[in-house]
């Protein structure tokens, strides 16, 4: 899809059709079902999904960290004008740091164990900018400012595993924002924190993306995380974008049922004198795709049409949409108001 | 609070030694838990809340008596525990079960799942036959179609049907209390709904008492009757989970809330009332626990430790802090003599 704003920008980012494969031994895996979108500087979309619905595989093709592996990417991804997939491995190597840069969930597992955090930021600074080791210790010190790491001297010289969990996310974040890439990519950056230290981390991710007019994709499973982030939503279900739109309309009139699923199924802001609206069942197998609406099995409101072929992706308004065939003929109610719900039990045995 | 404590705490504690060196010495004290006091009452859902460390899995370990406290009773509705007088274990055990995290590791993957749930009455001297007719019921009773799932082995479940699975055996020996630890934190946001419908129903059903423990917030709130927030091995404050939510009293339960996801975007949030990470529970800083983070901390706070005591005008909400009971020596503590502190 292009967003209004994509006409006003050249997008930095630009994919189009993306399907990621993998095959296993229990047979292929459909990780990731023909994913489109633009993304224009200074941006922050948020990539909303369950475990498996293919996030942070996205993520990792735009990164060019599937080649080689058992994966086959098919599809178009330009980052900064670039054919990723046409890339040498020197070529992405060289964008990768400058134009992208990823951090992830765990900085435990993402940092070296056995190199201060000092060495691993300028070592980092060094490669892509060819400073001397004095210009990116000076840097180094800068950037940790700039995380707020307080006592930063001293902090250089701590190993990862001296640090606390979101000292350590800071420092990842460091690493990542020291050669100021044009985009950065966030795989659940927050999701190992606890809650008075996650908002912190987003308080200073949105401060920093401002500052440096990134753009920025946001992984998340929890959507009041990508809520104090992301200026627009894309909702991933089965490896496919199945709404996408400004965040706030998302949250307010989704379109898409799993989208209403998710929001009436969330706990944000109800006490328990009402009964959650769950999803019953749950998300398909991704080895075993059968064609249609792939949350079909799932919805209350399944009809023939929707088994009978992949719904396309319908505009409710210029630059919000939803892979439903009710989208389509405005037949689906915007919000959850619709009453029969399946007990989970009934559900899970129909999963 | 009329009702008689079906579980009562006092003074409940555990400390950690660590020990490192080549003469492996105590180097330092992780005071998991410390003089922890609490009653669950019956009929209740208390939940209770806390960032990683905060010490309330070792509390529902010291609860359940899988890890010996170094101090502290705890009542099991009026009767001690252990000792020639109090319940056994296995009494105990009887009456107070435990749903874990990890519902693959709590799980024997060597038997099928109907057998896990029968294990429980079968250990407790029920006929074998009858073991397993209790463990199909229950297997219906958590929407499992025991046609359908009775044999399978816990590797052919999915997460939320493998948590299923814990709770029915949770409920097989017929107990009154359910400790829940983080029983829906790893399930998806959509699957978890599900549980929590499920332990609505299952707590009507079979009038169970839980204690509910989660670092979601928004869950607990869903949930909870009364709410118990810690923060180092302590406990912080204690109420009912709508006046607690309306009126936070403690700056640290405040901060909590506030650092919760607004689901607005146009009321984003702007401000994190703490700064920092949590600090190390090896040693931990003297006086209130919180006050290397608090911004209303003074010199009061490092000096003494603020008991937990009950707020003026809420009879059964009480919390910890220096700023909340007169004479404290705080600055903005209410002055003495007007009110009384407990």
């Amino acid at each position: 899809m292009t967003p209004a704003s994509a006409t006003e920008a050249t997008p930095v980012v630009s994919v189009r059709d993306l399907r990621v494969r993998f095959a296993t031994r229990e047979g292929t895996v459909h990780a990731v079902n023909g994913v489109s979108f633009d993304l224009v500087p200074g941006e922050v979309l948020g990539i909303l999904g369950e475990s498996g619905s293919g996030k942070s595989v996205t993520l990792r093709a735009l990164m060019g960290l599937l080649s080689g592996s058992r994966a086959r990417v098919e599809g178009e991804i330009r980052v900064a004008g670039l054919d990723v997939g046409r890339l040498t491995e020197a070529e992405t190597a060289a964008l990768r740091g400058r134009t992208i840069a990823m951090i992830f969930q765990e900085p435990m597992l993402t940092l070296d164990p056995i190199y201060t955090i000092g060495e691993q930021i300028e070592e980092t600074i060094i490669r892509h900018e060819g400073l001397s080791w004095r210009a990116a210790r000076a840097r180094a010190l800068e950037l940790l400012e700039m995380v707020q790491i307080p006592d930063g001297p001293r902090r250089l010289k701590a190993y990862p595993h001296e640090m606390s969990g979101g000292m350590r996310q800071r420092a990842m974040m460091a690493i990542a924002l020291s050669c100021r890439p044009a985009v950065l990519l966030a795989d659940e950056p927050t999701t190992a924190l606890d809650v008075t230290v996650q908002i912190q981390i987003l308080l200073l991710l949105r401060k920093l993306q401002r500052e440096f007019g990134m753009a920025v994709i946001f992984v998340t499973h929890d959507v009041g995380v990508s809520d104090e982030i992301a200026d627009r939503l894309a909702v991933m279900y089965a490896g496919r974008f199945v709404e996408t739109g400004p965040m706030d309309a998302v949250i307010r009139a989704p379109r898409h049922p799993y989208t209403q699923g998710l929001l009436t199924s969330s706990v944000h802001g109800s006490f328990r004198d009402h009964r959650l609206e769950a999803i019953p069942g749950m998300p398909p197998a991704l080895s075993e795709l059968s064609p249609g609406c792939a949350f079909a099995p799932r919805c209350r409101h399944v009809e023939d049409r929707c088994v009978a072929a992949d719904p396309p992706e319908y505009r409710v308004a210029p630059d919000h949409a939803a892979r439903c065939v009710r989208a389509s003929d405005g037949s689906l109610p915007v919000f959850g108001t619709a009453t029969a719900t399946l007990s989970p039990a009934e559900g899970e045995r129909a999963g | 609070m009329t009702a008689a404590p079906l579980v009562s705490v006092r003074n409940l504690t555990k400390h950690f030694p660590v020990k490192g060196g080549v003469f492996r010495r105590t180097q330092g004290v992780v005071q998991a838990v410390d003089a922890l006091a609490f009653d669950l009452l019956p009929g209740e859902t208390l939940g209770v809340v806390g960032e990683s460390g905060c010490g309330k899995s070792t509390m529902a370990r010291l609860l359940m008596r899988l890890t010996e406290p170094d101090a502290g009773e705890v009542r099991f509705a009026g009767e001690a525990i252990g000792g020639r007088a109090g319940l056994s274990l296995r009494d105990l055990r009887r009456r107070m079960q435990m749903v874990f995290q990890d519902s693959y590791a709590s799980l024997n993957p060597r038997l099928p799942v109907v057998m896990s749930v029968a294990y429980g009455p079968f250990a407790h001297g029920v006929r074998r036959a009858k073991a397993l007719e209790r463990a199909a019921t229950l297997l219906e009773a958590v929407g499992l179609e025991p046609g359908l799932f009775a044999h399978r082995y816990p590797h052919q479940l999915s997460g939320g049907q493998r948590q299923r699975v814990n709770i029915a055996r949770a409920l097989a020996i017929e107990p009154r209390v359910v400790i829940l630890d983080e029983a829906v934190s790893a399930l998806d946001k959509s699957v978890a709904a599900q549980v929590l419908n499920l332990l609505v129903d299952l707590k009507e059903r079979f009038r169970l008492t839980y204690l509910f423990i989660s670092h979601d917030l928004g869950v607990v709130r869903y949930l909870s009757d009364r709410v118990l927030v810690m923060y180092l091995g302590k406990v912080v404050e204690v109420g009912p989970v709508a006046e607690v939510w309306a009126h936070p009293r403690h700056p640290y339960t405040r901060a909590l809330l506030a650092a919760m996801p607004t689901m607005d975007p146009s009321r984003r949030t702007t401000e994190a009332l703490v700064s920092g990470d949590p600090p190390n529970p090896i040693n931990p800083p003297s006086g209130c626990r919180f006050r290397t983070r608090c911004r209303f901390a003074e010199e009061v706070c490092a000096r003494r430790e603020p008991p937990l005591s009950t707020l003026p005008d809420a009879t059964d909400h009480t919390a910890a802090c220096h700023m909340l009971a007169p004479d404290t020596g705080h600055s903005l503590a209410p002055a003495g003599g007007a009110r009384e502190s407990r």
